[in-house]
């Protein structure tokens, strides 16, 4: 087969962190390069120095043999290189069609560009099997048929080589499952792909080859063939990672009771339909469903920050009136949130200043006139960096400057260091490496031994399998038990995540 | 060129980038100055004489810079809420009018109480001012750069109504003026033969109150956080429309309060005129200071200094006050430029 694409020795440094280390790298014509690590590895550096939004330290790129210019995306696309973003880049308020030829066609004659641009369009849905509706717009598209339109957006560029940036991040297994034979079909005909993933078992199944990178050095390049599930974790954290698995416990008291619960916020997909729901002591409760079915606003409910504007909500056996986050705080539901960055701390401020913010107002931390007791936040913080091991240089350090997983680590610090009795962790291991994963899992099952009832909410079905007693799904709002057959069988839930199939 | 966020800003550099900004920004009004046919070096002579050579100088540039610290300090408070109070002007005429309302001989009690009585009254009537703001966006979400600014145009027809209607002083011999402020109400001198009055130590006071406010109390934490990530304070269970109460109340006081030194402690009486802009100099002095409260009387007396000395200079040589507000305008241009530059470092691509 042919060299369509090469890196050689490519470098590049942010600072005092070298994200590449000279990595060597080829792609052959019609083949899939999995391109395998943890968070931080530099795998997306790497991809998006080929793409040019970058430019390597030292090193370069070439494609067909040709050099490629260095830090122009536009010579990249024109080489053939398409790139598929992990977060979309497509304008939700134009049509499918639109957005495709957007920079493609002419603007002076947009009728003429259209129509072209519909025919273009068709044939190439047609030769992959990439069916989407070119008049839809986009805001009412679902992720997996967002992403197929990135997809015939850099097909429609011309692209040869397609650079898929963790494609299967917020896909339901059924989505995967069709992404992949796209793949598939694209391969046979001679086109080249890159997909970037930290998800062993995809890789396994779509690939041809994978590189693994660790700390930003290539570790090393095997066929899928030859490639073991093992072997390959091992490469990628550099020593050998074992997540840990609940164990089985007699459940107690209810610590959240959902009884037909409804929500009426200003945004319909939030919104909550009829839930019901009960947690008890010592219980996972794994909440499936593909990111924005109601899964937050469920969250906010179980920790006291939305009411619900039908039906009864009851945390820790008081029923929820008002919103006031403080109170169940204090009454004991300890909460991680899904974005880390956004909602879980404030970056511009210290350590010990965000492992206090849920108690601020309550001694030692403040005393009756309101003023701030930093000395009692210090040593608080001090202790919970040490018992949380968290990575930092000390309590006054800005959280902004820190790893995901040591973020999480403070977040978790600070909502489970009081023992609640209810856990609400929504996406807790989003976005970490494997090693921060087998943590906050451990934590998470720490806490349930203490006697925790855990609300916990997962796009990973991997995770949810293995921490939780009960899983239900969420779809557009409503909850189902997936229970009997389904509740282990992931396809099964997978088909319930897409609203297919009633359980 | 690309900016890429520098992981941590040296020490060195977060001093010495405001005083290369300074220093460029004069380099540059030097332009001005060359063209208006004067020498460089003299006319910067004069300035700096005319603001800080003599001890009048000084007591000059000092009592220009209390109303601005006091409007510095508003905008400096509502900014760390990143809350967009525009209308320091309005609540500063806001505070007047409540001066000259309760002071020109509604209230007459002994200088030790009434004094204090005029300044709560200035702050309440500039906090209560803001509230509007606060209304229109907790409830409707106006956004308050909008009403700020707006309300500060209502309240000089308002002022201007007053004072050439209902409260038009009769000995004025028809100028539109309200009454003076009674004795007992008139800020003490600090030293005699000078306009420099008790509203200065009272302005200094509150700098160092809203700093302590600020860095130690819960509110000035949860001011802060709300600034910083409104959602990462929700979720942390601080109340946002809560915090923009309380920061809005303290921001109008606090310009309500520049009204109150002004009346009270300067001109006596309340006109039209009373403030050449300084609920918008306000604004100025804060991104001076990179809202620090402490850094606030340095960067009002810095301002106050450029242009009592501006207007000294133009007395003695051809080059116009005027040139004043360009040093503001290019100082802060060139500060914002320089702590961008502090955050982040410039790469070439």
């Amino acid at each position: 087969m042919e060299e369509i694409l090469k890196l050689a020795g490519i470098t590049k440094r942010f600072g005092g962190l070298t994200a590449n280390d000279g990595i060597d790298l080829s792609l052959a014509e019609g083949e899939v390069l999995a391109l395998l690590g943890e968070n931080g590895a530099g795998k997306t550096t790497l991809m998006n120095i080929i793409f040019g939004h970058y430019v390597a330290d030292e090193g370069h790129v070439e494609v067909h043999g040709r050099p490629l210019p260095a830090g122009s995306s536009e010579a990249a696309i024109k080489a053939g290189i398409g790139m598929v973003h992990q977060h979309f880049t497509l304008a939700d308020n134009l049509t499918v069609l639109e957005n495709i030829i957007l920079g493609r066609e002419k603007l002076w004659s947009l009728r003429q560009g259209l129509a072209a641009g519909r025919r273009r369009l068709r044939q190439i849905a047609e030769q992959f099997g990439l069916q989407v509706e070119p008049d839809a717009r986009v805001g009412d598209l679902t992720v997996g048929q967002r992403q197929r339109v990135e997809i015939l957006k850099a097909l429609y560029a011309d692209a040869r080589i397609l650079i898929l940036d963790e494609p299967t991040a917020v896909l339901t297994p059924q989505e995967t499952e069709s992404l992949f034979s796209t793949l598939r079909s694209l391969v046979e005909q001679g086109w080249s792909a890159i997909i970037i993933s930290h998800k062993l078992h995809e890789i396994l199944q779509v690939s041809d080859r994978i590189a693994v990178l660790r700390r930003g050095r290539l570790v090393g390049v095997v066929p899928t063939a030859e490639a073991d599930r093992d072997r390959l974790a091992e490469m990628m954290v550099g020593r050998k990672v074992v997540r840990p698995a609940a164990e089985p416990q007699t459940s107690g008291e209810p610590v959240l009771l959902l009884e037909s619960v409804s929500t009426r916020g200003p945004r319909q997909d939030d919104n909550l339909d009829k839930v019901g729901l009960t947690i008890r002591e010592r219980e996972v409760v794994g909440v499936a469903g593909v990111a924005g079915n109601g899964q937050n606003t469920l969250a906010d409910i179980a920790s006291g920050a939305v009411v619900p504007a039908d039906g009864t909500a009851e945390v820790l056996g008081r029923r929820v009136r008002r919103v006031d986050v403080r109170t169940s705080v204090r009454a004991g539901v300890g909460r991680i949130p899904e974005d880390r960055h956004a909602k879980g701390i404030i970056g511009e401020m210290t350590v010990w200043e965000n492992l206090v913010s849920e108690d601020l107002r309550r001694p030692p931390f403040a005393s009756g006139a309101l003023i701030v007791n930093s000395a009692a936040g210090r040593r608080h913080a001090e202790e919970l960096i040490e018992r949380f091991d968290i990575r930092c240089p000390g309590p006054h350090a800005e959280t902004r400057l820190m790893s995901g997983g040591n973020l999480q680590k403070l977040i978790l610090a600070r909502g489970l260091s009081r023992e609640p009795r209810l856990i609400v962790a929504n996406q807790p291991s989003r976005g970490l490496d494997e090693g921060a994963i087998a943590y906050v899992h451990g934590q998470l099952l720490e806490a349930r031994r203490r006697g925790a009832g855990i609300l916990l909410i997962s796009e990973d079905l991997d995770e949810l399998l293995s921490l939780a007693d009960r899983i239900v799904v969420m779809y557009r709002g409503r909850l189902r038990e997936a229970g009997g057959e389904a509740a282990r069988d992931k396809a099964r839930i997978g088909l319930m995540m897409s609203g297919q199939e009633a359980a | 060129m690309r900016f890429e966020p520098r992981e941590r800003v040296p020490v060195w550099l977060a001093i010495v980038a405001p005083v290369l900004a300074i220093a460029a920004s004069l380099l540059l009004c030097s332009i001005l100055i060359v063209w208006s046919g004067e020498s460089v070096f003299g006319s910067y002579v004069l300035l700096v004489k005319g603001s800080l050579g003599s001890q009048f100088a000084i007591t000059e540039t000092l009592s220009r810079a209390t109303p601005l610290i006091f409007t510095g300090l508003a905008a400096a408070v509502a900014f760390r809420a990143k809350f967009w109070n525009i209308g320091g002007e309005g609540q500063f005429y806001f505070g007047a009018l409540a001066v000259t309302w309760i002071g020109t001989g509604l209230i007459v009690l002994h200088p030790l109480l009434l004094i204090p009585l005029l300044f709560i009254a200035g702050a309440v009537a500039g906090g209560l001012l803001l509230y509007v703001a606060v209304f229109l966006k907790t409830r409707l979400k106006v956004d308050e750069v909008v009403t700020t600014l707006l309300l500060n145009f209502v309240v000089l027809l308002l002022v201007s109504y007053l004072i050439e209607g209902p409260w038009k002083d009769p000995m004025s011999l028809g100028w539109p003026q309200a009454a003076p402020v009674v004795d007992e109400g008139v800020l003490p001198k600090l030293l005699d033969r000078t306009r420099l009055h008790l509203g200065f130590l009272i302005a200094v006071g509150a700098a160092v109150l809203v700093w302590l406010l600020m860095t130690r109390t819960v509110w000035g934490y949860e001011i802060r956080a709300v600034g910083y990530n409104p959602e990462a304070a929700a979720f942390a269970g601080i109340s946002i429309d809560g915090t923009v109460l309380r920061t809005a109340l303290i921001s109008g006081g606090l310009a309500g309060m520049a009204g109150v030194s002004e009346v009270a402690g300067l001109k006596g009486y309340l006109t039209l005129d009373l403030s050449p802009g300084f609920g918008y100099a306000g604004i100025a002095v804060a991104m001076l200071a990179a809202l620090h409260p402490i850094g606030v009387i340095g960067s009002a007396i810095f301002l106050s200094a450029i242009f009592v000395g501006a207007d000294s200079m133009s007395r003695s040589s051809a080059v116009p006050s005027y040139i004043a507000d360009v040093v503001t305008a290019v100082s802060l241009l060139m500060v914002l430029l320089s702590v961008m530059l502090t955050r982040y470092r410039i790469r070439r691509s």
